[in-house]
């Protein structure tokens, strides 16, 4: 039982760190070679995440994001499905947020237009997984691969709406008229000056207070009710879940609806909290990037949280690091992202043998006989 | 033929993780016979030739072949050796032609056109030789399954083997093919092959084998000469006999059927019919037992009844409903109308590894109001219905947080029959309940069923225990290839008669008896269409 | 207003910083857009001039590419902060930023190609690519013998409607009888860079009869030019001077220097002549023009020439007004 607990240490807390690490050394070695001093890097990163009060207001603000996509990931997940679609789902999620509010009266209060523009984006998202999550259950089309399609298919169908229908009028870009201000999601510091604090301007939003709210719902959902527990079920075992009578096809529907509603919600850190327009875009990167932060946070909501708050560490830290150091350009810092994710997620596993082998070893046989392991 | 020894297996071990697959295995194959191996599914015996085969390395022991001593790493070694082996599941590409697959892997030089230009001769020659004729220039998808496998057998002899290991090679054959799989067998041996048959259908080994050695759990049984030995003999000898004691049971005071099964037959993904127009009832106050070599259509029984596999027709009456194909009633529904399921395996569908245990103890139930306090599974209430379970039915740790991996397999058992068994169910289904369960465990799940059965529950015992099913329960059926080939009371039944309804001793032909993959029905079909 | 609160906090903080560097010389900087500096268009022409600056005066130039849309106006702020002053911003798409930007730093000077804010501390340099169609529009259909010339636009935007307007009255004023084929590639920025898509247009251009075809496209007009040299037939090219890249079939090319306006934005601010507001650059600011060099100077005749040069003489000078497509975005002229 020893053991146990040791596995679940490295499993959680020693193999992640240990990726990031990785990750940073090879970094710090990409640096060396293009003649950056990778402290010195490692220090402007830091600086620019979490040295003053705007930085840190970017970092959460993309942190706010990741935990979106990262909660989504992790409940299909949990049922055993691989949710790719993240970025359809937050993309079409924004128009529903952005007709939620363009279509009431401007003139009504925050109060209508924040719970109307958050339904919006739920039920969009949710909506737009539901279809692969039909064709899953129903008709037995891999649910990667459908979300996957569905990523293009919201791309060429949210580029027409923006070109053809939600178009503001006189604009190049293919952009909707502004929101009414009053369905802005209040900005941070706005908040923080009605209280009496002044903290510097930043994207930071309202919307991270929802995130962390969903973090605790998506936690409650999945080990505090018995849904959640039909969901893990089926996910764990698919045979013992089938058993208990649990419908797999349900599941697959339920679960893929929660998962693309809360993609759905990138929107509103994005749209109603900080662009206050609809624009295109504006979900690039978040919806895979939340597979990683997923993976690397355990598919665990606090997990995510901490993971999410290292992808915005390393967007932010990463904007500071192409603007202050002239040797690094906005692709180095793809590529040290592209490590992160490459060694936390892809090779989550690298680490795992050897950690387990030597400092969480397997009992000799006769041990073993007591209890089966 | 000689006395030379083709394959000789000394003390070999293997373990996996805690399953023991083999446990010091002797084995002699003499050169130029055919030997059989039979045992049930998961008796060891798949294990054992990929040892010999170079799959796997056993943990202990030594291999020799053809007198000479080796340690075979990869499959490359065994078959520079001699053995050559046909899988259950073939290992052709489908798209090449016979040529092209056959020397696949020993191409030979780098332009192609040689190496099949030699392949082609050397093919010819042995298929004058065995008899073994193919079409070499056709495409694998274009042959029926028994062509196929002729070519998986080419393909070993090809490559020079000797000996030949074959894995359930008519699992997927007509009784037709199989006959001339047979044939093909008489002129191999007639040109000194030697061939190691695994199967665990009882016909084939004593119309062909010269020999056969019996695995059970692991270790090797027994060895016979086929002369010497008959079904009946061979079929208790794989399902073992264990020193029970006595359960003490009054007689059974039986009254109204709680399930009538009628006429059921359940098809799998692929169409094959694994339960063949089954129909018996199960009254309240008895325990009926399901006996049979696992394989023949119990898991398909029970989870039918049990809601989890569809049925193909027939009907099923149950505690005053009813359902069939059109209107299956879903597990959960079954459970609140009062039918509890102790699954055959507890690890696949039994409760989940992962869980804690106080998470498997509540599979099934989870929507139960006394465990939710509205929308919240109540920590709480969690772990005192685990608690509760583990006091009734003495599981050891009793520690509801520990992961269900890590309790042993009888105390899993235990948690899984207290699970189903203390929410007192009016008709309990419960399968092979003392798999891996120790004595004193044993014991005790035995006088539980029992109990069950006294208060007047139906209950429906399906094991492969002889012994357990003779002592527990009242009445008894048997099952063979998906059919009942026998039913009998408790009180009637030896060993005996029970391994001849096994074996199905009174049918002389036993086609398509197990067909347990997915590819030997679509390739059934592919076959029915082209037939070559 | 609640963005005003912020904003005067904010500038606030910029003022008393500003304040520190105010003895600096200027500190010029530059924030492309998500395309990136080597688009191979429009951020690399402006790069370009960046570079031009840089090699003429020895004064460095600030780069900022910003990968996501929140980084624009960041970059531009941070640029601002650090008491960079011109900031260039590229392209359209960067006006919602700048417009937050130069509120938040009312005393930092910004300059945005393409595209107008009207904003107190913000220059907005503009094109009149009417009138540089225009001209390359009337020498199409002075070389024309089909009487049918054609016109491939990129994005679906008035912005490229205006060169596909003034193309057609240049053309009409030569030969007012002329056919004018008009398409764009596509209605999303990936219809700047779709070259197969620009040739297949332009093959059906070809078989409608055009034999001169405009492209308005950025990197989608590599496609065009390559079928119409396939076809035999002359293509135009456009913002920088493309003429090379299919000598003898590119007639010429309508040129808008845009990285002449962030160098000129520098070297005015660096000689303190740079002002706030609109800059239309048009034919007489040199901002717009067509391309005459040795690759298509065998295909433009004297007589050519004259009368298109005498074309741009008298827009110049007024006597030729060419109608703006994005003043009342239609082509009634």
């Amino acid at each position: 039982m020893k053991r146990d607990n040791r596995i679940v240490w490295i499993n959680r807390l020693l193999l992640p760190l240990l990726n990031i690490l990785t990750a940073f050394a090879v970094t710090a070695v990409l640096f060396w070679i293009i003649d950056v001093n990778p402290m010195e890097a490692a220090e402007v990163l830091l600086y620019g995440a979490f040295g003053y009060e705007e930085g840190i207001g970017y970092t959460i603000y993309y942190a706010t994001n990741f935990i979106f996509t990262g909660l989504a990931v992790a409940v299909a997940f949990h049922a055993g499905l691989f949710n790719i679609g993240g970025e359809g789902q937050a993309y079409v999620g924004g128009l529903g947020a952005g007709l939620a509010i363009l279509m009431l009266d401007p003139t009504l209060g925050a109060w209508v237009f924040i719970p109307a523009s958050i339904i919006g984006a739920l039920i969009f998202g949710g909506l737009w997984a539901l279809i692969p999550a039909y064709l899953q259950a129903y008709r037995g089309s891999h649910i990667v691969i459908t979300t996957i399609m569905f990523n293009f298919l919201a791309a060429s169908f949210m580029v027409y709406l923006m070109v053809h229908v939600l178009r503001d009028t006189g604009q190049m870009t293919p952009q909707s008229e502004l929101f009414p201000t009053n369905s802005w999601m209040p900005f941070m510091h706005d908040v923080a000056a009605g209280l009496g604090y002044s903290i510097e301007a930043s994207p930071l939003n309202l919307s991270i207070l929802l995130a962390l709210v969903c973090a605790v719902l998506v936690w409650f959902f999945l080990w505090q009710t018995r849904w959640g527990f039909a969901i893990r079920a089926t996910g764990k075992n698919g045979s013992a879940a089938l058993y208990a009578g649990i419908n797999p096809k349900h599941i697959i529907i339920v679960v893929m609806c929660i998962s693309g509603a809360l993609a759905g919600l990138v929107s509103i850190n994005e749209l109603v909290g900080y662009q206050h327009r609809l624009i295109m875009d504006f979900h690039l990167g978040y919806g895979f990037g939340g597979i990683a932060v997923a993976l690397m946070g355990r598919n665990h909501p606090l997990g995510i949280i901490l993971a999410a708050l290292l992808f915005g560490t390393l967007y932010q830290g990463g904007a500071e690091l192409a603007f202050e150091m002239s040797n690094i350009s906005r692709d180095i810092v793809v590529v040290m992202q592209g490590l992160v994710i490459l060694f936390c997620g892809a090779l989550d596993y690298m680490y795992r043998p050897w950690l387990i082998r030597h400092l969480a070893p397997v009992p000799k046989q006769e041990e073993l006989s007591g209890v089966a392991i | 033929m000689t006395d030379t020894l083709a394959i000789e297996l000394k003390d070999i071990d293997k373990r996996f993780g805690a399953v023991h697959a083999n446990n010091k295995v002797c084995l002699q194959v003499k050169q130029g016979n055919i030997h059989g191996i039979v045992g049930e599914n998961g008796a060891g015996k798949s294990t054992l030739m990929s040892i010999l085969y170079g799959f796997y390395q056993a943990d202990a022991g030594q291999i020799d072949v053809l007198e000479k001593t080796y340690t075979f790493t990869d499959s490359h070694q065994a078959i520079a050796a001699g053995i050559g082996m046909v899988h259950q599941h073939f290992m052709l590409v489908e798209n090449f032609t016979v040529l092209e697959n056959v020397i696949l892997g020993s191409e030979g030089g780098a332009l192609l056109a040689d190496g099949l230009e030699a392949a082609r001769k050397e093919l010819t020659r042995l298929g004058d030789e065995y008899g073994l004729k193919v079409k070499l220039d056709a495409t694998i998808d274009t042959l029926s399954v028994g062509l196929q496998q002729r070519v998986e057998i080419l393909k070993a002899l090809y490559k020079g083997a000797k000996i030949l290991i074959l894995d359930e090679p008519t699992g997927v054959l007509t009784p037709q093919e199989t006959e001339e799989l047979f044939r093909i067998f008489g002129a191999l041996k007639k040109q000194g092959v030697t061939i190691v048959l695994i199967t665990h259908k009882l016909r084939e080994i004593m119309a062909i084998t010269d020999q056969v050695s019996v695995m059970r759990a692991g270790q090797m049984v027994a060895h016979k000469d086929t002369k010497e030995t008959s079904r009946a003999e061979l079929a208790e000898l794989m399902v073992g006999r264990k020193v029970l004691l006595q359960v003490h049971k009054n007689p059974a005071n039986v009254r109204a059927p709680l399930m009538k099964v009628k006429h059921l037959t359940i098809a799998d993904k692929q169409g094959v019919e694994r339960l063949k127009d089954v129909s018996f009832e199960l009254r309240a106050g008895e325990v009926l037992g399901v006996a049979g070599v696992s394989g023949n259509g119990q898991t398909e029984l029970l989870e039918a009844l049990s809601g989890i596999v569809p049925m193909t027709s027939g009907t099923i009456e149950v505690l005053g409903c009813e359902m069939d194909a059109k209107h299956p009633l879903a597990p959960d529904r079954l459970r609140q109308l009062g039918l509890a399921h102790v699954p055959e395996d507890r690890q696949r569908m039994g409760l989940i590894s992962d869980f804690s245990a106080s998470e498997s103890a509540l599979l099934g139930y989870h929507t139960d109001p006394k465990i939710n306090s509205g929308i919240w599974l109540s920590d709480r209430k969690v772990e005192a219905n685990c608690k509760a379970l583990m006091q009734a039915f003495d599981v050891r740790p009793a520690d509801p947080q520990l992961k269900s991996a890590n309790f042993s397999g009888g105390n899993q058992q235990k948690l899984i029959l207290a699970r189903e068994m203390e929410r007192n169910p009016d008709v309990l289904l419960i399968g092979q309940p003392t798999r891996g369960v120790d004595i004193g465990a044993i014991e005790f799940i035995h006088q539980r069923i029992i109990d069950m059965r006294d208060a007047g529950k139906a209950v429906l015992l399906v094991s492969v225990e002889l012994d357990e099913i003779m002592s527990v329960s009242d009445r008894i059926i048997v099952l063979c290839d998906g059919e009942i080939s026998g039913r009998l009371d408790a009180c009637d039944a030896d060993e005996r008669t029970l391994g001849m309804m096994m074996a199905n001793a009174l049918d002389p032909l036993d086609p398509l008896q197990t067909m347990d993959d997915h590819q030997a029905s679509v390739k059934q079909k592919a076959h029915q269409e082209t037939q070559v | 207003m609640k963005l005003n609160k912020i904003t005067i906090a904010i500038a606030a903080g910029a003022v008393a910083l500003s304040a520190t560097i105010a003895q600096a010389d200027v500190k010029p900087a530059v924030v492309y857009d998500k395309a990136g500096k080597f688009d191979k268009s429009f951020n690399e022409a402006v790069w370009n001039g960046v570079k031009r600056f840089t090699a003429d005066t020895g004064i460095s130039v600030r780069e900022v590419e910003p990968t996501n849309e929140a980084q624009v106006e960041q970059g531009l702020k941070k640029l601002a902060k650090r008491g960079n002053s011109p900031i260039v911003a590229v392209g359209f798409s960067s006006a919602n930023a700048l417009s937050a930007a130069a509120q938040a730093y009312p005393d930092t000077k910004f300059t945005l190609i393409d595209m107008v804010v009207p904003e107190a501390n913000v220059q907005n340099v503009v094109f009149k690519e009417h009138e540089g169609s225009f001209l390359v529009g009337a020498l199409a259909a002075l070389k024309s013998e089909t009487g049918t010339i054609g016109f491939v636009g990129g994005m679906d935007i008035p912005l490229i409607s205006r060169f596909g307007c003034g193309y057609e009255q240049g053309a009409k004023h030569i030969n007012a009888n002329i056919t004018v084929l008009q398409k764009m590639t596509g209605s999303t920025p990936a219809a700047w860079g779709n070259p197969s898509k620009g040739g297949e247009i332009t093959r059906s251009q070809i078989e409608a009869g055009a034999d001169v075809i405009f492209a308005a496209a950025g990197g989608t007009g590599m496609g065009v030019y390559q079928a119409a040299a396939d076809a035999g037939k002359l293509a135009i090219g456009v913002d920088s001077n493309q003429n090379h890249l299919q000598p003898g079939t590119m007639l010429t090319s309508m040129v808008k220097r845009v990285g002449v306006a962030a160098y000129k934005s520098y070297a005015d601010a660096k000689d303190g002549t740079w002002s706030a507001g609109v800059t239309a650059m048009g034919l007489a600011e040199g901002g717009v023009d067509w391309a005459l060099d040795e690759h298509n100077r065998s295909l433009v005749t004297a007589d050519m020439e004259t009368k298109v040069n005498a074309i741009k003489a008298s827009i110049i000078a007024g006597d030729i007004a060419v109608h703006d497509y994005m003043s009342d975005n239609t082509c009634n002229y």
